[in-house]
């Protein structure tokens, strides 16, 4: 965590398995307020699971995640969803409702914990629309959109309730680059004019690069790396520079 | 042997497992309720869905098994009993037994296979996730509205697949069996009971229950893509036609 950042969540000693498969082995991460962290770290490292932890998606085997110095591992219920309206999330497939419109995905939390009125709800959801470039949407279906479409619509609803910290499992891919340099301003913007902290999965190094105050590297269910971008681009690690560099050859063998 | 105590014992928990789930999954429900009366629009589109729907399958099965029951009971009333308790016969069978019987059943094949397919194909994309990420419990959301839908439609289904299923045996009696009006109609008159007709519905009540609750439960349950989608509207089927069977016997030694 970089000093001038108050904290906002730290996680100690995370452990997780799935049946014989030890996915998490004993994570330490803090992510500062206002600070975009991004975790990086090859396909099916565990990536997607840790962020589930944070907002209480999944629960660890051991371990404990405190958000703002709460413990969200022992949370449940009423409790629980109190803590998770901290947090919106972009899914790594958008996860939109397919049974009902973009409008209504994006509308869909504000409906639920605010007493907006229907023209109040119609033009916060233009709003966030427009913020990901697809005004005028409101009434496709999710199966109309494409796959970065459907991104933005998640990224959209992600931010609909203007969380504190926002969690991007995979926000820029199977976009294409000009479209993720679009997604990659915007995690920027709402960083530095709203103050929400970020948490970004990602294998893709160019955006890690770009949107990151720090990146985090997991590897073998342990993060083997947190520091700055340049940092990780100095670093001598054969693992790291592996991945980083993009190479098929090195200490981590391709499977 | 060792294998075979192992068998049993890991079917004995994956059942209590199930059953638990199920009684928790109804807890959940009921502390739900309050929040449905805020947005009916969710229970109405699933009494639709539910209800309205399958209201042209419930009423063809239903027009056939009245006519079917007619004409095996005349079958059976051959030389042994006089055909003025015909109406009797099949007015019974029809309101305690093959109306909500047969009612569910159809039901379950429709409804409860796509309450699972659903919900399991939401499972497996995480929209489930994604409902709880935005702190909004999926269970006053999705179950709900599903769970009292059956309650709901489910008797009213039955009432119409009653009526249907009568008029279906008084015609072939007419038409086929050379049974009067006047004779049909006496014998069903004769013997009719209100409470008959309650006890059914009763059972359409609990039946409208089950496929609710299984079907979601079942939805909830899938893991893996379009196989494990696949496997949950299979087992919803099945596991609640075997219920509704189960529960119709324990009702019925129960009402009658």
């Amino acid at each position: 965590m970089k000093e001038n950042h108050e904290r906002m969540i730290r996680i100690v000693d995370l452990h997780k398995r799935f049946e014989d498969h030890q996915v998490l082995n004993g994570i330490d991460l803090e992510v500062g307020r206002c600070e975009t962290l991004v975790i990086i770290g090859r396909s099916g490292c565990g990536k997607s699971v840790l962020v589930k932890h944070i907002n209480g998606l999944l629960k660890p085997d051991r371990g404990h995640i405190y958000v703002d110095d709460e413990d969200i591992t022992r949370l449940q219920g009423k409790q629980l969803f109190r803590a998770r309206r901290k947090f919106g999330m972009l899914f790594q497939g958008a996860a939109l409702l397919d049974s009902m419109t973009v409008g209504e995905n994006v509308g869909l939390g504000l409906r639920h914990h605010t007493q907006l009125s229907e023209k109040e709800i119609r033009n916060r959801v233009g709003e966030k629309l427009a913020q990901v470039g697809l005004s005028g949407l409101e009434s496709k279906y999710p199966a109309e959109l494409s796959g970065g479409m459907k991104k933005r619509v998640g990224l959209a609803r992600a931010m609909a309730l203007d969380p504190q910290c926002i969690i991007l499992d995979e926000p820029t891919t199977g976009l294409d680059p000009i479209m993720a340099d679009v997604i990659n301003e915007l995690i920027l913007k709402l960083q530095k004019d709203l103050c929400i902290t970020s948490i970004a999965v990602t294998h893709d190094m160019i955006s890690a690069t770009k949107i990151a105050d720090r990146i985090a590297m997991l590897y073998d269910g342990r993060i083997i790396f947190d520091g700055t971008p340049e940092e990780i681009h100095r670093t001598e690690d054969p693992v790291i520079q592996q991945f980083i560099n993009g190479s098929a050859v090195g200490p981590v063998k391709p499977v | 042997m060792a294998h075979l105590l192992a068998f049993i014992g890991r079917k004995t928990i994956s059942f209590v497992k199930y059953v638990g789930g199920v009684i928790l999954l109804l807890g959940r429900i009921c502390k739900g309720l309050p929040r449905l009366f805020g947005d009916r629009r969710l229970l109405v589109e699933q009494m639709s869905l539910m209800g309205v729907n399958s209201l042209p399958l419930v009423l063809l099965t239903s027009v056939f098994t009245g006519a079917v029951s007619s004409v095996q009971a005349a079958y059976q009333f051959k030389n042994l009993v006089p055909m003025r308790y015909l109406g009797t016969a099949v007015g019974k069978a029809v309101v305690i037994e093959l109306g909500p019987v047969l009612t569910a059943l159809v039901v379950a094949g429709r409804v409860g296979a796509s309450i699972a397919a659903e919900l399991g194909t939401m499972k497996v994309t995480e929209q489930v996730d994604a409902l709880e990420t935005m702190a909004i419990d999926p269970v006053p959301f999705l179950v709900t509205p599903r769970f009292l839908a059956g309650l709901i439609m489910l008797p009213v289904l039955t009432i119409l697949a009653d009526f249907v299923a009568i008029l279906g045996g008084y015609l072939v009696a007419l038409l086929f069996l050379q049974v009067s009006s006047h004779t049909f109609l006496s014998g069903l008159k004769m013997f009719f009971h209100l409470g008959d007709v309650m006890a059914g519905l009763l059972k359409a009540f609990v039946f409208g229950g089950i496929i609710g609750i299984i079907g979601c439960y079942q939805g909830f349950q899938t893991r893996g893509g379009a196989k494990g989608v696949g496997q949950s509207t299979t087992r919803a089927v099945v596991i609640s036609s075997v219920l509704i069977l189960i529960c119709d016997y324990l009702l019925a030694s129960v009402l009658f």
